[in-house]
């Protein structure tokens, strides 16, 4: 499944890194620890967190995610936003908590 | 081959540069994929322990066609605990640092996990120098 498809199906907000809308997805990690991100995510998963600033791209950079979803209405700090579209890592919103979320997009991809 | 990368201490928006460009040239070399991920993992943890604890540092890699070694070594406030460190789950980062997400005391650990060898040495008040070495084969 697409980056596309799921914003389409979880009627996601799209801040930035559109480039990257068409990332294949292989799975989902959630998590706001981020060297638990570092250390146990795979390339091409969707990361789930309420982290704003600009070290979740680079984590999402060095392990090749394919997208990050914000969960409860966080937006992205405006360093994070330009990263995302410098790296084309799409950065996406939902008002739903991270359990819902995550449940939704499980839903998706198992 | 060597590179060396100067880490700000505090300077959190840069924190990952010298990973990000490691990684680079780690694919330009065709080095292995899982191998690079391991690098990866364990420099982006060494480059934000520097970030969250030392005042500055300096990061050199040194590639050879076997192995890749990185030395990081900081002016900063040192460990006085090495074995204390490494446990997984103890953490001295501020309040601050643990509200982004990090000081979770994963880092250390986690770069252990991914090398083939990691040497530790500290001096309280002076700093800290570790050293990562993974092979290429491995």
């Amino acid at each position: 499944m697409k980056v596309s498809e799921i914003i389409e199906k979880l009627n996601l907000r799209v801040f930035g890194g559109e480039d990257g809308l068409q990332n294949e997805i292989t799975g989902g990690y959630v998590s706001d620890l981020l060297s638990d991100v570092m250390g146990n995510a795979d390339e091409g998963e969707v990361w789930v967190t309420l982290q704003t600033h600009k070290n979740v791209m680079a984590i999402s950079s060095l392990k090749e995610l394919a997208a990050v979803i914000l969960v409860t209405d966080h937006e992205p700090d405006a360093d994070m936003l330009e990263q995302a579209n410098e790296e084309g890592i799409p950065v996406l919103g939902t008002e739903k908590s991270t359990f819902e979320v995550s449940g939704e997009l499980y839903q998706l991809l198992k | 081959m060597q590179v060396k990368y100067q880490v700000e201490g505090g300077d959190f928006t840069s924190a990952g540069y010298a990973s990000s460009q490691v990684k680079k040239l780690l694919k330009q070399l065709n080095v292995a994929p899982k191998v690079i991920k391991n690098v990866v993992v364990a420099l982006y943890e060494a480059e934000v322990n520097i970030v969250a604890h030392a005042y500055r540092g300096v990061i050199e890699v040194e590639l050879d066609p076997q192995k890749i070694t990185l030395v990081l070594e900081d002016e900063g406030p040192g460990i006085p605990n090495i074995d204390l460190a490494m446990q997984e789950g103890f953490s001295t980062a501020s309040p601050a640092v643990r509200e982004m997400g990090f000081g979770a005391g994963m880092g250390l650990p986690n770069i252990k996990r991914n090398v083939d060898d990691m040497q530790l040495e500290s001096q309280v008040d002076k700093g800290t120098r570790l050293t990562l070495i993974k092979f290429f084969n491995a």
